[in-house]
């Protein structure tokens, strides 16, 4: 019983990341219809960036404040991270307007490549390290329930609270401010959007800008655990399924999408895996949410739509 | 109108009913078409008179109702059962297949009568080959009956709207369907284009004996070509018989009245 | 003689119907295919043939079965690496476990195996469409790059999916030289080009474009969308399949599951946008550019590197790689969504008009 709360919790912990990620994936397919295959590519670059300038701002200052070298780290990293997202609208997306989504996936395919490229041409291709002070010794918990306790991992659980605190302000964000407004707007509709005069391009470049921002966390959160290195992008490609069992329009969907396949994912990793070799993990997301997808093809929260004629 | 003759009902609608979440785009409507006729549906904008097609031809299931074609009841009617049952139709904003030639357009409308597998396909031989070159010059008689050869190679993407249209109809005639529906085929068109379109259609009547469904707004039109009109308003139908019944009923009078100021 | 068209009229519909209705493009094709055969293997070196050749009528083959899915019937796949996998297993099983098994048959049968696998991955396009298919794709992906790891009967209890074949044989002619490898892919290519030619001109064909380009209006003139989509992941898989078995078989000789990544599917994707989706020449356009980029760029960026006094590590040169790729998806995307081919048409088009434009 134990064991299974402990993998329960653990499932929740990483799932709450998840559901950051594709919170990511959510805003900017609502705001512009593109499925962003470029989030996993973002992951690294804020992360490589994040990295890197905690490392060079001391070297260049002559400071050995580890905290304030990470903040600086951080404010530069939001800086490039929005130069990125508008230099995206800029130079892609605005040409890309009302294309069909197959083609801006591919699009951001392409974008994905450009980012990786580049990123690891200015801030290196090696492991590099994230140290934000995350503890790294696990805890016990509810020793007075259970025999012997449950463990938790400190670090995951801090996370888990990060990526839950950005959820919930983004959301809030959506809900009450007038930006938000205006995106949900967008989402809504966006010719008529724009004919009462909301400016399509500068909410795309916010909802990238915020994207950008989810990606940095994730990838400082994920970048201080296993390090800054390629296979970060491969994170974005685990969110991917949380995203289609939501559903592409839907916040509480990337949310709850996120913590069942969190769930799903260590427990079938630990009470099937050994029958069949271990590793499931990847796919069997991918297959709980195909699954899914052959009974609800909108996903839990998305809407149905009849294509018109 | 000339040698044709008016036959029995070969489709019957009862009591359709359709709404999409809370928009009841069809509350209840039956009516019946005759063999042979041309029968026309009129309404305001979103009185339901496409649903009222797609419901017909599979794309819309309905909520309640029942089709009724040659006899047969269809409840679940869908679109490859339509197609097979000789129901053709064309839509109102143009779908025509865009990436594609407008002679590969029309030719996809013989899809249903080319039997060669793939594999025959693949070694284009035999009977594949046979198929295709019987299939042209059928489809070459229709270019020829809606005078579109010049325009044959063309990419239907560059082609002018009112062209658009005609090869919209020549894909469904490509069917030799023997019930035609048409979503305001003449929409948008000056009026030398809709002159031709009427011709088209009256003698695709006429000649073939179809029987024609037709969506369309411009009132003169629906009373020079249709043998009986349906009319619909807000999803319900205020009215329906011959062009002069129509024209004299109080309810049709008053909607198309009460909607003008 | 001119390259024209004028005065060129076609008597019968047979005449207009064939694959390259202009004699000239029917001569130069031709020509083309008998100097592949005869010309290239007395000029070429064998560098040239392992480094380039071969790979790119392999990828070639590839390219074919991801434009007929994607630029054909317009579903997007992101698992493309993973049917070629599937055939490489595939045939890789049947020459080792079936005696006597013929290598050509096995590869045959290997592209077989990749269709059915095809067909059951692509079952999900009949309820979901576009990104969601997209994704759908990737779990097929994921789920192979597993089973060829993890489990051991598929890969005849090797570890880590490694396996390996001795040179394979046709009828008596054993290909191991370079030269060899490259004739039989290249014999294997035109045949399935020309199969491709006829099934994309024909009704097939049209079903599969009617379903990318309009779905709605497909199904209304009695377009089955479960048998167009389901032949057109089909028939991609099996050409994936094939091109997957020579891959492993006369390519590379040993391979593992890395060789067939999602990295793979995403350069296969990325081959049909370059070169041209929804056109048979694309995929070779496509294949060659991304064959030839990298070799180009590992000789050239040193050198640009050098003028400047820079140096120029292997690292940075994938980088750039990687660079250039990305922009050039995203350029083609904006501006020529139908690459290369479409500009090659369009130079061609010009060509015929010259030098009286109008
Ligand atoms: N696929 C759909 N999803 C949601 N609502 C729909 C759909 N199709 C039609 N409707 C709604 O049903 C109602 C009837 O629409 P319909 O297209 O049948 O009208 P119409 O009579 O053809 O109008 P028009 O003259 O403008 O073509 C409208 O309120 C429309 O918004
Ligand atoms: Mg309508």
């Amino acid at each position: 019983m134990a064991f299974f709360l402990e993998t329960l919790l653990g499932g929740l912990m990483s799932g709450m990341l998840y559901s950051l990620v594709a919170l990511g994936f959510v805003l900017i397919f609502k705001a512009s219809g593109v499925f962003n295959f470029a989030q996993g590519a973002m992951v690294l670059f804020a992360a490589l960036a994040m990295a890197r300038f905690s490392e060079w701002i001391p070297a260049w200052l002559g400071m050995d404040n580890l905290f304030m070298a990470n903040v600086l780290a951080f404010a530069v990293s939001v800086a490039i991270m929005f130069v990125v997202a508008w230099l995206i609208e800029r130079l892609a997306l605005r040409y890309l307007v009302n294309q069909e989504g197959a083609t801006l996936l591919m699009a951001t395919l392409g974008i994905a490549y450009v980012l990786d490229g580049f990123g690891q041409t200015i801030f290196g291709s090696d492991i590099y390290k994230i140290d934000v002070g995350m503890p790294k010794e696990p805890v016990m918990m509810l020793e007075s329930v259970f025999e012997g306790g449950i463990l938790i991992n400190k670090e995951d659980f801090i996370a888990a609270l990060i990526a839950a605190l950005l959820v919930i302000s983004l959301s809030v964000f959506f809900q009450k401010t007038a930006t938000g407004r205006a995106l949900r707007a967008v989402a809504a509709d966006h010719q008529a959007a724009q004919s009462i005069g909301i400016p399509l391009g500068r909410i795309w470049v916010i909802v990238w800008c915020v994207a950008g921002i989810t990606a940095l966390v994730a990838g400082i959160i994920w970048g201080s655990k296993l390090g800054v290195q390629f296979s970060l992008t491969t994170i974005a490609l685990r969110a991917l399924p949380v995203v289609i069992l939501g559903g592409l329009t839907s916040v509480p969907g990337a949310i709850i999408g996120g913590l069942i396949i969190g769930v799903g994912e260590k427990l079938s990793e630990v009470y099937l895996g050994p029958y069949v070799g271990g590793g499931i993990e990847i796919w069997f997301a991918y297959m709980l949410a195909l699954v899914f997808l052959l009974f609800r093809p909108q996903g839990l929260f998305g809407e149905k739509i009849i294509d018109r004629v | 109108m000339s040698g044709r003759k008016i036959g029995e009902v070969i489709l019957d609608l009862k009591n359709i009913s359709l709404s999409f979440g809370g928009v009841k785009a069809l509350q209840d409507i039956s009516f019946n078409v005759l063999e042979h006729e041309v029968r026309a549906i009129i309404g305001h904008n979103g009185a339901g008179k496409s649903s009222m097609l797609n419901v017909i031809n599979g794309v819309y299931r309905p909520q309640q109702g029942d089709i009724i074609l040659r006899g047969k009841h269809h409840t679940n009617m869908d679109s490859y059962g339509a197609a097979n049952a000789g129901l053709a139709r064309t839509f109102q904003n143009i779908a025509l297949f865009k990436g594609m030639s407008v002679l590969d357009n029309i030719m996809t409308g013989r899809n249903l009568k080319m039997k060669a597998n793939m594999l025959q396909q693949a070694v284009w031989f035999g009977a594949a080959q046979r198929e295709e070159l019987e299939h042209r010059a059928k489809v070459e008689e229709i270019i020829d009956f809606l005078e579109i050869q010049h325009i044959r190679k063309t990419p239907v993407g560059r082609l002018p709207y009112g062209l658009q249209k005609r090869v919209d109809l020549a894909r469904a005639l490509a069917m030799e369907p023997q019930i035609l529906l048409l979503d305001e085929p003449m929409a948008g068109m000056n009026v030398e284009e809709k002159q031709d379109m009427c011709r088209f259609i009256l003698d695709v009547n006429d000649q073939f004996g179809t029987t024609v469904v037709l969506i369309e707004h411009d009132m003169g039109v629906v009373m020079d070509i249709s043998d009986r009109v349906v009319v619909l308003d807000y999803g319900k139908k205020i009215g329906d018989g011959t062009p002069d019944e129509v024209r004299a009923n109080p309810d049709v009078i008053s909607a198309y009245l009460g909607a003008s100021h | 003689m001119f390259y024209r068209e004028n005065g060129q009229f076609k008597t019968s519909y047979k005449a207009d119907q064939q694959v390259f209705a202009i004699p000239q493009d029917r001569w130069a094709i031709l020509a083309l295919v008998v100097f592949a055969f005869v010309g290239i293997p007395l000029l070429v070196d064998e560098y040239l043939f392992r480094a380039i050749l071969v790979p790119f009528l392999i990828l070639s083959l590839a390219a074919l079965g991801v434009n007929i899915l994607v630029g054909y019937c317009g579903q997007i796949t992101l698992g493309a690496g993973a049917s070629m996998a599937v055939g490489a297993y595939a045939a890789y099983n049947f020459l080792i476990r079936v005696d006597g098994m013929p290598a050509l048959a096995a590869i045959l049968l290997g592209g077989l195996v990749a269709a059915a696998a095809g067909i059951v991955f692509g079952a999900p396009s009949l309820r979901v469409r576009g990104l969601y298919l997209a994704v759908a794709t990737l779990a097929a992906q994921f789920f192979w790059d597993w089973a060829f790891l993890r489990i051991k009967w598929f890969t005849n209890n090797s570890s880590s999916g490694s396996v390996s074949v001795a040179d394979i044989n046709l009828l008596g002619w054993t290909i191991n030289s370079p030269t060899d490898k490259y004739l039989f892919c290249l014999g294997i290519l035109v045949a399935f080009s020309l199969m491709a030619k006829n099934l994309v001109r024909g009704n097939m064909g049209r079903q599969w474009m009617a379903i990318r380009d309009m779905d709605v209006a497909a199904t209304v003139i009695g377009i089955r969308p479960m048998y167009a989509k389901l032949t057109a992941f089909a028939v991609s898989s099996f050409y994936l399949g094939v091109a997957g078995a020579l891959w492993g078989m006369v390519n590379l000789g040993s391979w593992e599951p890395a060789a067939f990544s999602i990295d793979r599917s995403l350069q296969l994707l990325f081959m049909v946008i370059i070169g041209g989706m929804g056109a048979i020449s694309g995929s070779f356009f496509g294949a060659a550019f991304i064959v030839i980029l990298p070799i180009f760029l590992n000789q050239m960026l040193p050198l640009v590197g050098s003028l400047f006094g820079l140096e120029v590590s292997i690292a940075l040169v994938s980088h750039v790689e990687f660079i250039i790729f990305g922009s050039l998806i995203v350029f083609f995307l904006i501006v020529e969504p139908h690459g290369i081919a479409r500009l090659w048409a369009t130079g061609r088009e010009k060509l015929r008009l010259w030098p009286f434009p109008h």
